[in-house]
Parts: structure tokens; sequence; C-alpha cells
């Protein structure tokens, strides 16, 4: 027997002094990543090929005269990399600050304070306001603009022009329905529109809003979202079609304001659909039922308490069995119930009925 | 399903037929656009419908609605009549092959175009293409079922997957899509007129016995129960005197649902446990406030047998229960003891009782989902089925003649009506309706109907029309659409404002109970 070994063949190089290997075709973020090598990156998001936007994950390549961009340059034998100096450290800042000086700093108002990609690098790397009163690009206000859907709001000011959510909605989506479009540090990420005519290729997924690392694109009708450090996530399954996508609902209050995702869970790895994403308002819907109905004598349905339900309930199906048997009641469980709740079902009307009338909606 | 969501990927050619994946399963579609995109995979698409992944396909095969087992049969025909099938793998692992060979055997491509509409030379491009390609995974959902012939046409993709080899292995298999999010688990768990939980008919004597011990009771009922689609005329018989129905929603999603609701009315006594006042819950006797799903905790299974957690992010609303606990106490007032601490209890039971959850704990739960068949709490759970051969023995082939649809056009009700979901909207509505992101994407019906047609009746885009079979009447917006042939229109069955169901015909399929949801025959009027 011969064992057939990963023959993938490896580059070695050196990263900050400390000799590594790394698979042929890595890039040199992904083999100091994989070395445990930090390298800042704001662009630069792991389901996604290389944008090389941003340019904070820059490194010096010995041999190289200007700094690579760490994220889409190939780690190639005998390399030799170094991804912290003085003068590194001054051009991702000159790099962040320039980002910085027409992004709204209001970030005490914002949503995304406390979970923010850009707050978070400008903070390591030691940047406050009165840093760029010498910039003053993109001062003017944008024109409100309806984005690819109407349930989502694009804010140009607070967008870095990283590119994620062109790229994620072409790569992952399959799509394209955005684009980046206009001059320089004055583009903003538009609706791809063919034709005019033609309508939106977009689905709604919100793939976009979910790697944007700022907040330039969010919910129009979600609202109230909470900060983060007030906001309990809890992981659970998607209620909707039987792929089972992974999901955190958003508590903030007791309430359910929103849905996130990890991008290592799960058969969906972190995308969604628009049912997924944006199909939790019903929880909190005031149309809910909230107290057991009873039908009164003008045969109306009434409020009532859970004792009287449940014992007329309980009357009307024992008055049943006595006079006509157990096959004159049926059951019907459901297909959006827990497994739990379907197996007590079951289980309720083959022992406590004493029947197999009982079905769901598998048919439907 | 048969293999896992993340096999498609694997595959060499990914047959799809009768599941619009792009709208119902969003995120199973972005993996066949992305392997094929790739370049990967070759995607073959069989739907009545131009459907977004036709854009994708490399063979579009547009049956006529209804006319599947005619295709499946014709693409066997030339596997076997050009010795592309997997003799091998059919001598050592299945039955029944010289049957089916003399049924297909009369369906030459020639007749096959004449029944289904599909030119000749196109099904045989896609005979060859899956007869000479070493991994071949089937995709299929209502559309293959919802018909009167709908076990026939399930049968019919699983002969030519045995035929070509394809069940099995990783990369291939039979797989549904199933459109609910628990409706693998709710079969699994026994909510089935014939079957115990794990499957076991309820005429096994020994299973039987085996659940009775575990519920402490002497004996359990033998006689096969009634499905869903025969409850309802049950009622209307006198037979069945009390329904209790738990999150559903017959009134709009069953097929005729004008009969529905007349049995609805007349049963003695209904109960219905839901967490909004459904169209049909507003007919019940007694309703029940349930808990959401945000609002319990439990599992999942998914369509990829992968039982998953359920978790409680919020306190149930006002005086609102989980449907456990609800039924927990109905369990008690009947005179039976059944004392849960939690859905972990319920779980456990489930596990001495169903052999392929055995393994399956929550504590393994927490590092995420697991596929059955997992019989020990060792096994790492189960990618695909039928790796060292199948349950039953050998796979049985089945000879299966083509027949047509319940309902045909006549000059009365000339089109062919069509049903089915679009991704915004989830069944009845009752959840997505309510959430104003979801709403303001789809606020209302659309029937698609082909500009041929909309031509011919003076309908534009955009104007109201009239939709009536020989069971009833609706209104709703026409959408000009090549998406649907000439003589097919489509529509869905979200919006009770337009319940496509009052039209739909509740023939059922002889041996699965499913109604012909997807072939109707209608008259459409402008006005």
């Amino acid at each position: 027997m011969t064992t057939i070994i990963e023959t993938k063949k490896k580059v070695k190089l050196e990263i900050d002094g400390k000799t590594l290997f790394a698979p042929e075709g890595s890039t040199i973020l992904e083999a100091a990543r994989a070395a445990g090598v930090r390298i800042p990156t704001l662009c630069y998001h792991e389901a996604l090929s290389p944008i090389g936007s941003c340019r904070v994950c820059v490194v010096e390549v010995e041999g190289v005269d200007r700094p690579a961009t760490a994220c889409n340059t190939q780690a190639l034998d005998d390399m030799r990399v170094v991804t912290r100096s003085e003068r590194l450290f001054n051009l991702r800042r000159e790099v962040i600050r320039m980002i910085l000086a027409h992004h709204p700093l209001n970030c005490s108002s914002c949503p995304k304070n406390g979970d923010c990609e850009l707050q978070d690098i400008a903070y390591e790397y030691d940047l406050a306001p009165n840093d760029f009163g010498s910039y003053s690009i993109k001062t003017e206000e944008y024109p409100w603009k309806e984005f690819s859907t109407p349930i989502l709001d694009y804010h140009p000011r607070r967008c870095v022009l990283c590119g994620r959510c062109v790229k994620v909605c072409k790569e992952i989506r399959g799509l394209g329905a955005i684009t980046m479009a206009g001059p320089g540090a004055l583009a903003s990420i538009q609706p791809a529109l063919a034709d005019p005519e033609s309508p939106s290729r977009c689905v709604s997924c919100g793939e976009c809003m979910r790697v944007c690392p700022v907040n330039a694109i969010e919910e129009r009708m979600g609202g109230g979202k909470g900060k983060p450090w007030e906001t309990e996530k809890t992981s659970t399954t998607c209620a909707y079609c039987g792929v089972g996508c992974s999901l955190e609902l958003n508590v903030v209050n007791g309430k359910v304001v929103g849905v996130t995702t990890d991008d290592a869970a799960g058969v969906n790895k972190g995308r969604l659909c628009s049912k997924g994403r944006f199909g939790y308002a019903f929880i909190h819907s005031g149309e809910r039922l909230n107290k057991p109905l009873m039908r009164n004598e003008k045969g109306e349905l009434e409020e009532t308490t859970w004792t009287k339900a449940l014992t007329k309930v309980a009357r009307e199906f024992r008055r049943t069995l006595a006079e006509h048997g157990p096959d004159s009641i049926a059951g019907l469980s459901s297909a959006r119930c827990t497994n739990e709740e379907n197996y007590l079902f079951q289980r309720f009307i083959r022992q406590a009925i004493g029947s197999n009338n009982v079905d769901h909606c598998a048919r439907l | 399903m048969t293999n896992s969501i993340a096999e498609i990927e694997e595959a060499d050619v990914i047959v799809i037929t009768g599941t619009n994946t792009t709208e119902n399963h969003p995120i199973i579609a972005q993996r066949i656009k992305r392997a094929v995109e790739r370049g990967d995979a070759r995607l073959v698409v069989a739907d009545p419908r131009r459907i977004d992944l036709v854009e994708q396909a490399n063979y579009w095969l547009r049956q006529k609605p209804g006319t599947d087992v005619a295709w499946l049969n014709g693409i066997m025909h030339w596997i076997i009549k050009n010795n592309l099938h997997d003799k091998e793998y059919i001598d050592e692992r299945c039955e029944g092959f010289e049957e089916l060979a003399r049924e297909v055997e009369r369906y030459t491509p020639e007749l096959v175009e004449s029944i289904t509409g599909i030119p000749a030379p196109d099904l045989i491009a896609v005979a060859e293409l899956i007869g000479k390609s070493d991994k071949t995974t089937f995709l299929y959902a209502m559309g293959i079922t919802q018909h009167v012939t709908g076990t026939d046409a399930v049968k019919s993709v699983a002969n030519l997957a045995m035929l070509t080899g394809n069940v099995g292995r990783r990369g291939t298999g039979v797989n549904p899509l199933r459109g609910q999010n628990n409706v693998q688990g709710a079969c699994d768990m026994g909510a089935l007129p014939s079957s115990l939980p794990g499957y076991a008919s309820v005429a096994d004597d020994s299973a039987r016995r085996k659940i009775a011990a575990v519920w402490g009771v002497d004996s359990l009922p033998s006689k096969p129960g009634l499905t869903v689609t025969e409850m309802m005329p049950a009622i209307l018989d006198g037979e069945i005197r009390a329904l209790y129905v738990m999150g559903e929603n017959p009134a709009l999603s069953d097929a005729n649902i004008t009969h529905i609701e007349e049995a609805l009315d007349k049963v003695d006594f209904l109960v219905v446990q839901d967490i909004f006042l459904t169209e049909t819950a507003e007919r019940a006797d007694v309703v029940l406030p349930g808990a959401s799903w945000a609002e319990k905790d439990g599992t999942f299974t998914n369509t990829e047998r992968r039982a998953q957690r359920v978790r409680a992010a919020v306190q149930p609303l006002g005086s609102c229960y989980p449907d456990w606990r609800i039924i927990q106490r109905l369990f008690q007032l009947m005179g039976f003891s059944a004392d849960y601490a939690s859905p972990e209890q319920i779980f456990n039971e489930i596990r001495r009782v169903v052999p392929s959850y055995a393994g399956i704990s929550y504590s393994r739960l927490e590092k995420g989902g697991i596929q059955w068949p997992c019989p020990d709490i060792d096994h790492p759970g189960t990618e695909f089925l039928h790796a060292e051969g199948f349950k039953r023995g050998k796979g049985l082939m089945t000879a299966i003649p083509y027949k047509p649809a319940a309902e045909l056009t006549d000059d009365k009700y000339p089109m062919i009506l069509t049903t089915g979901r679009i991704q915004y909207h989830y069944h009845t509505g009752t959840m997505t309706r309510r959430c104003p992101s979801l709403e303001t994407l789809a606020p209302e019906a659309v029937l698609e109907i082909n500009p041929s047609d909309a031509e011919r009746l003076g309908v534009s885009d955009g104007d109201m029309v009239k939709v009536s079979s020989r069971r009833g009447k609706i209104s709703l917006r026409a959408r000009v659409s090549g998406t649907v042939e000439k003589g097919v229109v489509f529509t869905t069955f979200h919006f009770s404002e337009a319940p496509v169901n009052r039209l739909t015909n509740d023939a059922l399929d002889p041996v699965a109970k499913i109604p012909e949801l997807k072939v109707c025959a209608v008259r459409v009027e402008k006005g």
C-alpha cells in the first residue's frame, strides 16, 4: 500500500524574521495569518477574493522599493517580509487618515459604534478627530438616492469605498447588482443597471450590508438597533425553508432588532437570503395572538383564560371519543414546529386519543 | 436528500427539475451557480418555466407541466439504447432493470417530444451528458411531487439515478429539497398517519410494542390514519368530528380551499394553535396562542437530515406558551402523565425511540448540526446514504408508464395554471407578510402570463385579470413575462387577497395523497 500524501508545493519565506512555509499560491496575508502574524486590513474579507483598494495592509518586501499590499501579493520562495516598521506605521496611518477625513465622526450616535472596523483601526493607529483638519475632500452633501433595493439605505458619506459590497454581490450571489461609480474619492456605490428600463438584479439578500465594515448600508425599516454592547446574540436556525441556515438573533431590551451571522457557522457560512435576514419583524407584530380565544354564545371568538380554553379542549376531545371513538379525532402537526413538538403532538394523538390520524403539511 | 448540500458542488452534472431553487432555496442556488461558474459542473434545468437558473444552464428542457415521467423515461431510453448505463452497479446493487428497460423502450425521443414538447436533440444531448458523466446529482422539489403522478415521477428520478450509478456516492444522489424548515424532522418524528417515529409502519407489531413500552402504554393503534388531504373529505362524510391543528393554515395552503372551508366549518370541534389568527384559526372553536420560533428551544432537522438547535432569544409574548408546553398540558388534562421539564428531556426520549437520532444529543449539537443516521454517541453522523447498499437490500427499479395530469384543458378552461413560491414570502405569508421589509419587496400577488397570451386576451402588464377554474375564481394583477410558456400561467399561494388555492385541483396522487397543485385548467380574462 502506498500512502497518498498531500503534495501541494510549499514556499519558504521569512516574515518579521520568522521562517515559515505556506502553500504555493498563498498571498503574503494568508501566509502571515496562518502563522499567527497580524497584518491590519480594512477592505480584505476572508470570504472574498482580495480587493486591494484600501492599502491598509501594506508591508515591506526586501528588494522591492514600494511597499506591497499583503492581501494581493503572492508569497514567493525566499521572500523576506516586514510587517511592522515606523515607515509602515506612518503609511498606514496616512491611509486611514485619508479615509477618515471624509467619514462622519459622529461615532457616538452611530449604531455601529463599538463594532466598526474603521473605528477599531483608527484607534489602533492613534487617530483622533483633530488629526485631519487639513483635508477637505468630499465635504458636500450627497442627494438621497434610491439604492438597489427599497429595503436598504446607502449612506455615501459613511462609505469608505472598500468595494466589499460590490465584490460580495458578484462573487457570492453571482448577481452584480451594484457597482462603484464616480470619480476618485467622490465615487459611490450605485445600482448596476445594464439598461435603465430593466429591473434591478438585486434580490435584497443584504449580503452587501453584512460585509460593510462601517455602517454605509443599513436596513431602512430597522431602526433603534441598539449598541453592540447592549445587544445579546442568540445562535439559532432559520425558521423558513429547509436549508436550515445558521443565524444570530440580535436582541436589545427583550426585542429582536436584527439578524447577523457567523461566517464560519452552519450550512450557509454567514450567507442568508432576504427572508432569513429581514424576516424577523413578525415576532413582535401587534397582530400576534397573546391570549387564548374561545367562541362565545354569539359565535364570536373572545379572549379567555388558559384554564378555560384547555379544559374546553380536553372536554370536547373526551366527549367525541366517548361518542364516536378515537378515529373521529384527527390532528395536524406542523413542519414549522420543532422536532420535540412534533414528537409530542403525534404521541398525544396516538396515545391520548388512540388514533393514527396525525399528519402535517409535508404534501403542501 | 440522500446526499449533503455541500456535495452539490462536487458533482460533474447537476440536474434540477421541479425546483425553482433561486426563489425557494436561495442558499443552495448560490452553490449551484458557483459550481457552474467555476466550470466544475454542467447544469441541466428541466422546468416548464424559464426560472432564474436557466440563465446558467447548459441545457434547458422545457417540459409541459405534468409530463415528467415521459421525459425521464425518454432519457433512460436513450441511455440504455446506447449502452451508457452502469451495468456493474445495476448487477450488484439493483433489481427490476429488465422490466424498466422494457417499459422505456417505447419512449423514443420523438414520442417524448410529442408528449412533453422537449425537442428530441435536446433530450438526446442531456441523456448523453448524464450517461457519460461520472457524478450526477438530481435535485427536485414540489414541481416533481405535486401531481397525481408525483410518486411515479419521484420513482422515475430514482430509476435514472440508479441506472447511471448515481446513488450511494459523494456528489451524486436523489435529493429532494424540502420546502419547510422542519418538514424533514416532522416526518422523522412520526407526524405521519402510517409511520411511527423513525419510519416504522404503524402496522409493524414489534415497532409498536417497543414504542408502547417507552410511553408506558399497553398498546398503540395499528390501523393507518388519514392524511391531511383525506381528513377534510372525512369531515364532510361525518367520520371526523374533532380536529386539532397546530401551526398550519390549510384554509389557504391546501388545494381547492372552498372545499377545505366547508370542512372546517362543518367539523363539530376545531382547535387551532398558532401565533396569528390565520384563515384557519378564524374558523376555530378554541384558539391557543403558541410561542414563535424566536421564543422557544428545540431542534429542527434540515433537508440534508441535519439536526440543529433552535434557541430562545426572547421571552414568549404575552401569555403565549411554547407549543410543547401546551400539548403537555393537554396530555395531563386528558389523564396522562407527561412530565417533561424541557425540550431536551423530550429530545432524550426521541433518542430512545428513533434509532437514527440515538447518537445526537443537545451537548453534541452545541458544536454544530449532526446528520442522521447517527446511531451512537461516537458516530460522526452520515453525509450521504446508501454507501454500503440500500436499506431494503437491492435498489428497486420500477417500470413506470407515463400518465397525463388529472385535469386537462378544454375550450372553457384553455390554459394551464401552475403555482409556487417567491423568495420574499413564505407559504401563506402569516409571518413574512407581517415583516415590512419583505412586504415592501412583494406586496401583492401577480399572475405571470406569456406575451402572446396577453396580446390575445388584450391584457397589458399591470392590468387586473380574473382567473377561474372549475372550482373558483380570483382576481390579481398580470405580469407579462416570458418566464412562462404560451398557454401556461403562474402565481404564488402567499396572498390571501388572491388565494390561488381557490382554483387548484384537489385530485390526489394515489400513493402519496399529494394534491395536484402544479397543474389545473383555467380561464384568464381581463378585468
